[in-house]
């Protein structure tokens, strides 16, 4: 046994700004975890197993074979942890949104790091902080110095921080999609399969939500943007064609159209569509087109009933988006703070 | 996934050297003819106008503005066959919805809506192609370079 696990290729899994739904995600596909503990021995899984970051500090670079590291990274920690396993790690997976696109974490891409604070520690109606008090990255105690990670000014995704063999998309990745990758990742490991071309998305399909959506679509033209609550949608019917914002056209497949099967509208999970990099701006064609108005004062009524465009099109991509990137350049802010904190 | 864009994006010159960088993407068939004929005039306009020809203003990707923002763009104008006119009938409708979307979008990021410009410019309007792109670069240069919020 002690022998076999030595030959056995090394697994961590890491999470870092993320809401811990990725690491569910992995328990989902159930009793081939014991597959998985088979196939790899596991040498850092924080929400599953006791080993501590000095113990990944310890490995050689380049010793765990595979990496699984979902989340985004918001503070000085996850980018600590993103350096470090990507020494650590041969082969280092962007997985899930928050690592590929940013998700929901860089939805605060919107505001800054100021606003962020006061809402969460003065203005949100749950708060009770009399005081004011605001996290300190130092705190003296008579036991000496406390430190808590540099939050930045704005969250990035893995692969603006670190380099990134692949990326498997989701919010979460799909159960079927994650056992497929590592059944991958074991066959090019023990039977000396080839890689895929570095960069590769894995886990996902080649085409668009709607290429997977059992809706019939008749590329009708609406006059009018209503919200799913508003009406009973039809549950045959492509539900863009029926006036509801669904981000199947500017969405990457894989999932197996898993919302718009139960009448709600995609949200763009799976990130942009192959072939473009930002979902956004995908979109605005997509809505273009169905928009039954030539007039520009009509057009701006029925757009009138996007609620919140950024938020909706970039819900799950926000850290790579496009446009968002003047912002990134402007994130030298990162930078700067790393200059005042070494 | 860092883009190589924001390697090339330019450094910003100092204060008062600066000049607007304007994109204007130009359909083939009306908008380039026209700015072709306001050449072949000698009509003037604003040099801080660059121009790409397309076939079509409906052939406008909203990710090519967006990237043109990143890419250092002060100002971006799409010009097309007046409504009706489009040699491909209905590209400039489709230019005109995509552009007001794309507006409100700019808007959510901060970025001035006025930063992007649309508009109809006839294979014999040589005299209003230099008119756009004059009055876009004075709108461009009060708007001041590309910032993000305000
Ligand atoms: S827009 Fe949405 S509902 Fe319509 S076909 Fe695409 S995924 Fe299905
Ligand atoms: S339908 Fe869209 S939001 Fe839902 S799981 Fe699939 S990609 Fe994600
Ligand atoms: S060809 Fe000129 S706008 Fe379509």
């Amino acid at each position: 046994m002690t022998t076999l696990a030595k030959t056995k290729p090394k697994l961590a899994l890491y999470w870092a700004a993320s809401c811990g739904g990725c690491e569910i995600a992995v328990h989902d596909i159930k009793e081939k975890i014991l597959d998985v503990d088979a196939a790899f021995e596991i040498v850092f899984w924080p929400v599953a197993v006791d080993f501590k970051v000095k113990d990944v500090e310890a490995l050689e670079d380049g010793e765990i074979d595979l990496c699984l590291f979902n989340g985004a990274i918001r503070n000085s920690d996850n980018e600590y942890m993103a350096g470090l396993l990507r020494r650590k790690a041969k082969i280092l997976v962007a997985f899930g949104s928050c690592a590929c696109d940013g998700c929901i974490p860089a939805l605060s891409n919107t505001t800054s790091r100021a606003a962020t604070f006061d809402w969460v520690y003065r203005d949100s109606p749950s708060t009770v902080n009399p005081d004011d008090v605001r996290p300190q990255e130092e705190t003296e105690v008579p036991v000496g110095t406390l430190r808590l990670p540099t939050f930045w000014e704005r969250v990035c995704t893995l692969g603006q921080v670190v380099d990134v063999d692949y990326f498997v998309p989701g919010c979460p990745p799909q159960a079927h999609q994650i056992w497929a990758v590592l059944e991958a990742v074991i066959d090019i490991l023990e039977h000396g399969k080839p890689l895929p071309p570095r960069g590769s998305v894995l886990g996902a399909g080649d085409r668009t939500c709607c290429d997977e959506c059992p809706r019939t679509r008749e590329e009708k033209k609406i006059s009018r943007f209503v919200r799913p609550h508003e009406i009973i949608a039809d549950p045959t019917k492509c539900l863009l064609d029926q006036g509801i914002v669904c981000m199947g056209p500017a969405t990457r497949s894989g999932c197996g159209a898993l919302c718009v099967s139960v009448g709600m509208p995609c949200r763009g999970c799976y990130g942009p569509a192959p072939n473009s990099k930002d979902q956004g701006t995908k979109m605005i064609s997509a809505l273009a087109s169905v928009i039954d108005s030539n007039d520009p004062d009509e057009i701006d009524r029925i757009l009138g009933g996007i609620v919140d465009p950024v938020g909706t099109f970039y819900r799950f991509s926000m850290a790579s988006a496009t446009p968002a990137g003047l912002s990134r350049l402007a994130g030298r802010d990162r930078e700067a703070l790393q200059e005042r904190t070494s | 996934m860092v883009t190589t864009a924001e390697e090339r994006a330019p450094v910003p010159t100092s204060e008062g050297t600066w000049q607007p960088k304007i994109v204007a993407f130009l359909c083939n068939w009306c908008s380039y003819t026209g700015a072709d004929l306001a050449g072949i005039s000698r009509i003037q306009w604003d040099p801080s106008v660059a121009i790409v020809r397309v076939m079509c203003s409906g052939r406008m990707d909203p990710t090519f503005v967006v990237k043109a923002f990143e890419l250092g763009a002060d100002g971006v104008i799409i010009a097309g066959c007046h409504p009706g006119d489009c040699h491909y009938q209905e590209g400039n409708y489709k230019a005109l919805r995509r552009v007001h979307l794309l507006r409100r979008l700019l808007d959510g990021f901060g970025i001035d809506p006025k930063r992007l410009r649309l508009a109809w410019v006839s294979a014999s309007e040589g005299d209003r192609w230099a008119e756009t792109a004059d009055e876009m670069t004075r709108q461009i240069r009060a708007l001041g370079p590309m910032k993000v919020g305000s």
